[in-house]
């Protein structure tokens, strides 16, 4: 069941198709925020473009929607100018890990103290069922009508290998897990990427909910801070195994970056500091 | 030999011969005896070998702008005469050691030979030579010394008193030799200090955008190097953490603008620099930016292009990228300061007008007026306030209302009780997407009608000359003192000026002037003439004629003068 907090009051025109996983995504992540006792006007959602881009709209937190691929550099920049604010990054395995590829690599070497959700449903939606980076080999789509050669990308490896701050996975199926893994991503301290695989039944003939189910498995007993043996498990494919791979502890951007290491005031509440210009103007004098 | 009121020094040598530091210490030490000084360089894209060269001008009134002519050229390298012969005249005084001097001028009988190498190397190291160079400058022009050797301890107190003592020899040395070639030559010199200028301010132009952007409260900067544009985001970058700055260097454009907008989104101010090419990338964001109505400055220091082009030249060629950048309609606004002390002033205007209209802010610069810098009075300097449009949100908050003020009021997250939602797509007025007809014409009209309100607050453009011309002379951006300079030289009691600092929306009151004129001339250093070409777009009037140049180098005074004189000849 969905907590009421988050929910935005007022009819809502949802694009979502029915029997998409991204229901399942949003209310894992209400009552995720719920729990975690935040309130509406705390946190910030920064999604991209894409069906996953629009959640936003559907539930009663603050939000910027983006662009397609940028929701975290923007999220970043809005965490850092407010570090009180829970800042969460959110799109599809498209707008994450082709158009905004490049960004979560250098965000990981960043490691701003935001959550980044990517619904990875394996596939496009919003443009209509073509080939995402995670789609795998041999699947046929409009666009790919002999079927897809590339191999798909890994983003759990790729995260691993980059020492990401905390990666996890997980299946939208599973509501009491999701939330869970979303409560540890949101309150680990620096970049959490939370890969949440679910059926787009619109356009992934393949991976259905069934197909998740009867191929994914949660870990147990796993050492989150082995990175070898997280390495290890992030390359199993037989069966995917879901849960938190690893984390780790590194600096956080915001915390790290001049303005912040003596002064915590947000530097949106800061005022120019005339005098400090004026000195460095006077230095110019001789 | 007389030298009169200004004269014209060009130091030349390869990159990583440090040109620049001669030029760092010249500039201080001619403004801390009493001078004027002007200078600007020209360099090659790389970082060894090449020849660089930089322009001093000391002078008796304040002089602003680039000169062809050379009175005293300083040879670091065999190359550098060849690479000036356009601007070497009979009159140019050559110092410089034989193997340095090619052969073309050789026989040139202006040419003193100084035995820089020599006296560095007695002193126990070529690396001297730059200490040698700026103390014979020094001499010449009979400075005080000891204010050099003031500044050298400074400078190497760090590395040693060895250092130190070295320097001040190799200083004394060189200022001994100038006091000779000042006798040697019986070169008159007849240019006044002044006390006053003493205390003055020396900027350039890339630390008169950075310091204004500081004024201005701007406290977040995402970029990726590029020059010309680099220098602002360094300059702030060393000063973050005193001024509460975050200054990021991210992984390419498109993340730097789209962070400057997060960053906007969330109530900082801030600033992305780029240039040419970084700014193509970014022209999908500016139109977020447009939608969203977040506001961000964009500072785009030209060079020229297309493609990756002429690095490190200098151009006007993007005013139409600025302009249509963007896909979709939306207002925005481009300023094109023409001086430095005018960049200073408009990268303060450009935050507060972000701030308040809620849309992105060009500041275009290009790399002569990023690399130019002079001396300027504190009362040129001017600091605004810092207006501040944000607002507390309430419960019922709504980011995008519609009312009759047009620009919604702008609250940003946790400030307030209300939830704030901003959106790219077309949205209602809380922030949700639409695609409700009603609702799509009035956020279209909201938008777009800033720009009345935009236009209304232009920066009028700066008149120059006699209300009574025939012709008039129209430029914008960085050529304004060339321009100014070269008109007074020339006198010409029918020709009048005018000069954009804003070239986006442009104020009304051009119209007059524009509409005044038998002759419009546009000055542009462009291939096509864009500016012509906007106010043709904007008040129907044709170019009668346009002097351009596109060889990425600035026009120099003299330039211009000779193409005033053959255009109003015609
Ligand atoms: C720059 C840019 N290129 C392309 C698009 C078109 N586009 C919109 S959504 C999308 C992909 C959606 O897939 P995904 O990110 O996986 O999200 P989903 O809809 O599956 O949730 C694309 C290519 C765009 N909006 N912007
Ligand atoms: S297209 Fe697929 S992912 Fe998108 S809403 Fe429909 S079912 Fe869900």
């Amino acid at each position: 069941m969905e907590n009421s907090l988050f929910q935005r009051t007022e009819k809502l025109d949802i694009s979502w198709c029915p029997g998409c996983g991204n229901f399942a995504i949003k209310a894992s992540l209400s009552n995720a925020l719920t729990e975690l006792n935040l309130k509406p006007e705390n946190v910030a959602i920064i999604s991209g473009i894409g069906q996953a881009g629009k959640m936003p709209h559907y539930i009663k937190v603050n939000g910027f929607h983006t662009l397609h691929g940028r929701a975290i550099p923007a999220a970043t920049a809005v965490k850092a100018t407010n570090p009180n604010l829970t800042v969460i990054a959110e799109g599809g395995d498209g707008d994450m890990y082709a158009e905004g590829g490049n960004h979560l690599i250098h965000a990981i070497r960043r490691n701003p103290n935001i959550t980044v959700l990517i619904h990875n449903n394996q596939i496009y939606g919003l443009t209509k069922g073509q080939a995402s980076p995670t789609t795998l080999i041999s699947t046929k789509t409009p666009t790919q009508p002999w079927g897809v050669f590339e191999e798909p990308l890994n983003p759990i490896a790729l995260a691993i290998s980059l020492n990401a701050s905390f990666v996890a996975r997980t299946f939208s199926g599973n509501l009491e897990k999701t939330k869970e893994i979303i409560i540890k991503a949101i309150n680990h301290k620096g970049l959490s990427i939370v890969d949440i695989f679910h059926p787009c039944p619109s356009f992934n003939k393949l991976n259905t909910l069934q197909w998740y189910k009867e191929n994914t498995y949660f870990l147990e007993d796993h050492d989150v801070t082995n990175r070898k043996k997280a390495f290890e498990k992030s390359l199993e494919t037989e069966k995917y195994p879901l849960g938190i791979f690893y984390t780790c502890e590194k600096p956080v951007f915001e915390e790290v970056v001049p303005p912040y290491i003596s002064e915590k005031t947000p530097i949106w509440k800061r005022e120019p500091n005339l005098e400090k210009i004026e000195e460095i103007i006077n230095l110019k004098r001789s | 030999m007389n030298l009169e009121k200004e004269v014209s020094i060009v130091l030349g040598g390869a990159a990583g011969q440090g040109i620049q530091t001669i030029e760092e210490s010249l500039t201080k030490i001619l403004k801390l005896s009493g001078y004027n000084v002007f200078a600007t360089k020209e360099y090659m894209s790389r970082v060894r070998g090449g020849i660089n060269t930089t322009e001093i001008v000391i002078s008796s009134e304040k002089q602003r702008s680039f000169l062809k002519r050379i009175d005293l050229l300083v040879t670091f390298k065999k190359g550098v005469l060849n690479h000036l012969k356009d601007r070497i005249s009979e009159n140019t005084i050559i110092l410089g050691e034989k193997e340095n001097i090619d052969e073309e001028f050789i026989n040139n009988k202006n040419i003193i030979d100084i035995p820089i190498q020599e006296i560095s190397k007695n002193i126990g190291n070529v690396l001297f030579s730059n200490t040698v160079g700026s103390g014979i400058i020094l001499g010449i022009f009979d400075c005080d010394l000891e204010l050099f050797n003031k500044y050298l301890e400074d400078k190497f107190s760090k590395k040693g008193k060895e250092i130190v003592d070295k320097n001040i020899e190799a200083a004394e040395k060189g200022y001994e030799l100038g006091k000779k070639i000042l006798k040697d030559l019986d070169l008159s010199l007849n240019i006044k200090k002044n006390e006053k200028i003493n205390n003055e301010i020396i900027l350039s132009g890339t630390e008169a955008v950075a310091l204004g952007a500081a004024k201005a409260g701007c406290n977040f900067v995402s970029f990726y190097p590029m020059t010309p544009s680099t220098g602002v985001s360094t300059f702030l970058a060393t000063h973050s953490k005193d001024l509460g700055i975050i200054v990021e260097q991210v992984e390419d454009e498109i993340s730097a603008i789209n962070m400057a907008i997060g960053a906007g989104y969330a109530g900082a101010r801030s600033l992305v620099t780029t240039s040419g090419g970084g700014f193509s990338l970014m022209c999908e964001a500016v139109s977020l930016s447009g939608m969203t109505e977040t506001p961000v400055v964009i500072y785009l220091a030209q060079r020229p292009g297309p493609s990756t082009g002429l690095p490190t030249r200098t151009a006007q060629g993007d005013l139409e990228l600025a302009l249509y950048s963007g896909h979709g309609e939306f207002p925005k606004i481009i300023y094109a300061p023409g001086k430095i002390e005018e960049a200073h002033k408009i990268s303060q205007i450009a935050f507060n007008m972000a701030d308040k209209y809620q849309v992105p802010v060009f500041v275009l610069s290009d790399e002569y007026l990023a690399d130019t810098y002079y001396n300027l009075s504190d009362n040129e300097l001017e600091t605004l306030k810092k207006e501040n449009n944000v607002v507390k949100t309430s419960l019922d908050y709504k980011r995008y209302e519609l009312n009759e003020n047009i620009v919604s009021k702008r609250g940003i997250p946790e400030y307030g009780e209300g939830i704030v939602l901003a959106c790219g797509n077309e949205h209602d007025e809380f922030g949700d997407i639409t695609e409700d007809i009603d609702l799509i014409n009035k956020m279209t009209e909201k938008r777009n009608k800033k720009l009345d309100l935009i236009k209304k607050e232009a920066i009028e453009p700066e008149f120059i000359g006699n209300e009574t011309y025939k012709n008039l002379i129209v430029s914008w951006g960085s050529t304004f003192y060339l321009i100014k300079d070269a008109l007074e030289k020339l006198n010409l009691k029918d020709t009048a000026f005018l000069h954009f600092n804003q070239v986006y929306p442009i104020s009304d009151s051009a119209e007059k002037y524009l509409k005044n004129a038998e002759k419009v001339i546009n000055i542009e250093l462009n291939y096509t003439g864009q500016l012509g070409k906007l106010l043709k777009r904007e008040f129907g009037i044709e170019m009668n004629d346009s002097i351009l140049k596109y060889d990425g180098r600035v026009f120099a005074v003299e330039e211009i003068i000779e193409k005033i004189e053959k255009v109003l000849r015609e």
